[in-house]
């Protein structure tokens, strides 16, 4: 009954929705008010019947209704409570209900918070969000129904992928939809901006917020896919250029381009043309995402159940939408003129290539994703194109990207001075070069390529530190100065040093983890001993547990440093016998220096006694996730400035800003 | 291991899980001569495991990756080079098993085109921002028609 009841709800929010693509353009079109003021009502309507349906669909997995499909499918009654919820967005049909959800969540956002919108942007805003939903509605729909039912009723479910039975994947679709979907909002606000005619500084400001939450999402989202393969495939890698974790990468690169170029926008009218371009690419690449998880057209161990109809739907909506918006893109992109002119040595030029290289990184994932599908559509046959491929471009321009970086956050708007940025850049590059000097003179020379990443990393967060020291006139007056200069930073400031450190922290964990690692791989009895990187690591016993709704073969280990026992290590292999799939758990000691990380193998020896063991010692693993946190923080902060919670800015703030202020404004109150 | 076996292992970050846990290189496999081992790591690392979903054989536990991580070894024992190794099974598995695509005419847009990207891309922002260097062009001076019209636009205001 209750699934009959969302199966309802989801029906009328296609209706809702569609009404609310007609309406509002229409009347925006027509400026008919009352059928701009339509969009809100139906925006928050939407959201309310998909939450209805999503519920209904929980309610399925929480109370195990068999006789639902979907729940008979991919749940299972012993499964615990937390999987049972994570399973409505473990498989095809329900994630696509959580991605509708969250796309009418903000929809429902813009309909509460745009009230300083002028209305016939909002109007169009929510008729093109809603043109999105009404696509993917009548998907789910007529090819992907959660709530079918199925008579006879089973006894029992066929249980969730043992995979996704863990903390880590539980929560990161979630956030990964919602950096998906939030890229959305950036793509139907450029729509609307081609249908009005008109960007300017005012529409970036109301674009960027949105963009930064789909932002910071995303890499946490993709911080947390990274986090899973490491302690999940029992070996410590975290990153694989697998085509599903490359339709992750995409957005987000997108994502991050948008957000400069979006500033370049706000502070000195210029790039529009290019910005509204990265908007509809970021959300284009996240449909191709979506594409590429369902369909089956790439294989990798991420995706879904395939289905080529579905897919091949799939890739008709990813053509009307995207190819809808290019289109509209040509036709009107010529009405978007260009404002303030800037130096060649200026923030403005830093960002520029910022887009560039983050634009060309983009492409290269995109081609490498797709290559052997087109190679075997002209050619016949399908190469691989695996992580080689990837790391030789995408290594030395990250590098470049880093050094524009650097030099980016110290240089002022309009117009640089290259010797002053160099004065500013040395504190920074000096202190960056000792610390690299004493980081291997500890751990012994190793590469060159370990040199430069270790030099870059410090060298960002130096040069972001250095940013808010000269910004605060630190070393340069009384401290309470400072810090009252300080206390008067724009949230925005903040938050975009906090990204960029945690950029800098990310890279020193990536060098760390890929240049510094020790392994170790034995056959272990219980009683022996091996030694990593200055542990012992000592095997206890070996025990077959049944827990909930699998089998466990627990290994304990005994972790000594020096004699003394600092940790007790538990590795588990389980096998889940409803799925009939094993998986392994590593069990990892995390400090802030190194992990300890110990996977169990195959059985060996005449009884089954023994083991085989990998022990790895992973070195600033930490800071991998510790960065991208701090980077999905800072686009946070970034989100709650001042100046997207006020709306537009008084004229005053504006004429500060105006083109012909020459000369570059170290002083000034810091933009990001 | 030495240095460029680092620099190596690095690069190869190596490829995809499997759906089962890996544990790949099993210890009765390794072999006794170090240097020998290393490189059938290297080779293997390169190695795509043919039946898995983007896995090098070095990081399978499927019984054909543990077969080709043999022939590996056993190529290398036989005295091959580590070119003379990928080659062979190339020859036997097909350009499928390359984890780095070969650089030939079928995969020259591949390899080109990222390069292609960068120097149109580069150009273009170059022109950009010369462009941007420019001084916009002077405002055109006001024709009798606008000159009236702001002296009434001017006076009109002062009145209220």
């Amino acid at each position: 009954m209750i699934a009959e009841f969302g199966h309802y709800a989801l029906v009328l929010a296609l209706i809702v929705a569609f009404l609310q693509v007609i309406i509002p353009l229409r009347a925006a079109h027509t400026g008919d008010e009352r059928g701009m003021t339509f969009a809100k009502y139906a925006a928050f309507a939407q959201f309310v019947l998909i939450l209805i349906a999503f519920f209904a669909l929980m309610n399925a997995y929480v109370t195990s209704d068999f006789s639902v499909q979907n729940v008979y499918q991919n749940s299972h009654s012993e499964k615990p409570l937390i999987y049972k919820i994570s399973g409505v967005w473990g498989n095809h049909e329900g994630s696509m209900l959580l991605w509708l959800l969250m796309l009418s969540f903000l929809g429902a956002l813009v309909g509460i918070f745009g009230g300083n919108l002028p209305p016939s942007l909002q109007a169009r805003v929510l008729g093109i969000q809603a043109l999105v939903g009404t696509g993917f509605l009548a998907f789910s729909l007529f090819t992907s129904n959660p709530f079918l039912r199925m008579d006879p009723v089973p006894i029992n479910g066929q249980d969730l992928n043992p995979l996704l039975q863990d903390p880590g994947l539980a929560f990161h679709p979630p956030f990964l939809y919602l950096g998906y979907v939030g890229m959305s909002v950036a793509f139907s606000f450029s729509v609307a901006a081609l249908l009005e005619g008109r960007v300017d500084p005012a529409w970036a400001r109301w674009v960027r917020p949105w963009t930064l939450l789909a932002w910071s999402s995303l890499t946490l989202g993709i911080a947390m896919g990274a986090w899973w393969a490491y302690y999940e495939l029992g070996w410590g890698g975290y990153w694989f250029w697998d085509p599903v974790e490359n339709a992750s990468l995409m957005p987000w690169l997108a994502g991050t381009a948008l957000l400069h170029s979006a500033i370049v926008v706000e502070k000195r009218n210029t790039l529009k043309l290019w910005t509204i371009f990265m908007a509809i690419t970021a959300f284009s690449t996240s449909l191709l995402g979506t594409f590429i998880v369902r369909s089956g057209v790439l294989t990798s161990v991420h995706s879904f159940a395939n289905d080529p109809d579905r897919g091949v739907l799939l890739l008709a909506l990813c053509v009307i939408l995207t190819g809808g918006a290019f289109v509209l893109y040509a036709i009107r992109g010529q009405a978007m003129k260009a404002g303030g002119t800037f130096q060649t040595v200026s923030r403005e030029s830093a960002l520029i290539m910022n887009n560039l290289i983050l634009s060309v990184i983009l492409f290269i994932v995109l081609l490498g994703t797709f290559w052997p599908t087109i190679s075997e559509l002209i050619f016949g046959n399908r190469p691989s194109v695996g992580p080689p491929y990837y790391n030789i471009f995408a290594i030395p321009l990250m590098t470049v990207l880093a050094v524009f970086m650097a030099f980016g956050i110290l240089l002022p708007w309009k117009r640089g001075d290259l010797k002053t940025v160099m004065i500013r850049l040395k504190w920074g590059a000096g202190i960056a070069v000792i610390l690299t000097i004493v980081a291997f003179y500890l751990s012994g020379f190793k590469n060159i390529l370990a040199v430069v990443g270790c030099l870059i990393g410090f060298w960002i967060i130096l040069s972001t530190l250095t940013d808010i020291s000269l910004r605060m006139k630190l070393f340069n007056g009384p401290i309470q100065t400072s810090l009252r200069r300080a206390s008067g930073f724009p949230r925005s400031f903040w938050g975009g040093s906090l990204a960029h450190c945690g950029v800098g922290v990310t890279i020193l964990g990536m060098v760390g983890t890929s240049l510094w690692v020790t392994e170790e791989q034995t056959i272990m009895t219980p009683g022996d001993t091996i030694e990593i990187a200055g542990y012992q690591l000592r095997m206890e016993k070996i025990e077959n547990l049944n827990i909930a709704n699998y089998q466990s073969e627990m290994g304990t280990f005994s972790l000594i440093k020096n004699g003394t026992v600092v940790n007790i290590l538990k590795p588990e292999r389980r096998w889940y016998p409803v799925a009939q799939q094993q998986t392994v758990e590593a069990a990892i000691q995390p400090r802030w220096a190194a992990d300890v990380y110990v996977a169990l193998g195959d059985p060996r020896g005449e009884n089954n006694e023994a083991r085989i063991v990998r022990a790895y010692h992973h070195p600033l693993v930490m800071y991998l996730w510790g960065g991208s946190v701090l980077m999905a923080f800072g686009g946070i902060v970034s989100i709650t400035d001042r100046r997207y919670r006020v709306g537009a800015p008084k004229p005053k703030a504006r004429k500060a800003e105006k083109p012909d202020a020459v000369g570059p404004m170290p002083d000034a109150v810091p933009a990001e | 291991m030495t240095n460029f076996q680092k620099l190596t292992a690095a690069f190869c970050l190596a490829s995809i899980v499997n759906l089962q846990a890996g544990y790949a290189v099993d210890p009765d496999e390794v072999l006794q001569d170090l240097a020998l081992e290393q490189r059938a790591r290297e080779i293997s690392k390169g190695l795509r495991c043919v039946v898995c979903k983007n896995q090098s054989i070095d990081q399978s536990d499927a019984s054909l990756a543990k077969d080709l991580r043999l022939l590996v070894r056993e190529r290398l024992m036989a005295g091959d080079s580590n070119e003379e190794v990928t080659s062979y099974i190339v020859d036997r598995y097909g350009e499928f098993v390359l984890l780095r695509p070969q650089f030939s005419s079928k995969n020259l847009f591949l390899w080109g085109a990222p390069l292609f990207m960068l120097g149109a891309g580069g150009f273009l922002a170059v022109y950009f921002l010369r462009q941007q260097k420019k001084p916009a062009a002077e405002p055109q001076p006001l024709d009798a028609d606008e000159q009236v019209a702001l002296a009434d636009l001017i006076k009109n205001q002062d009145e209220s």
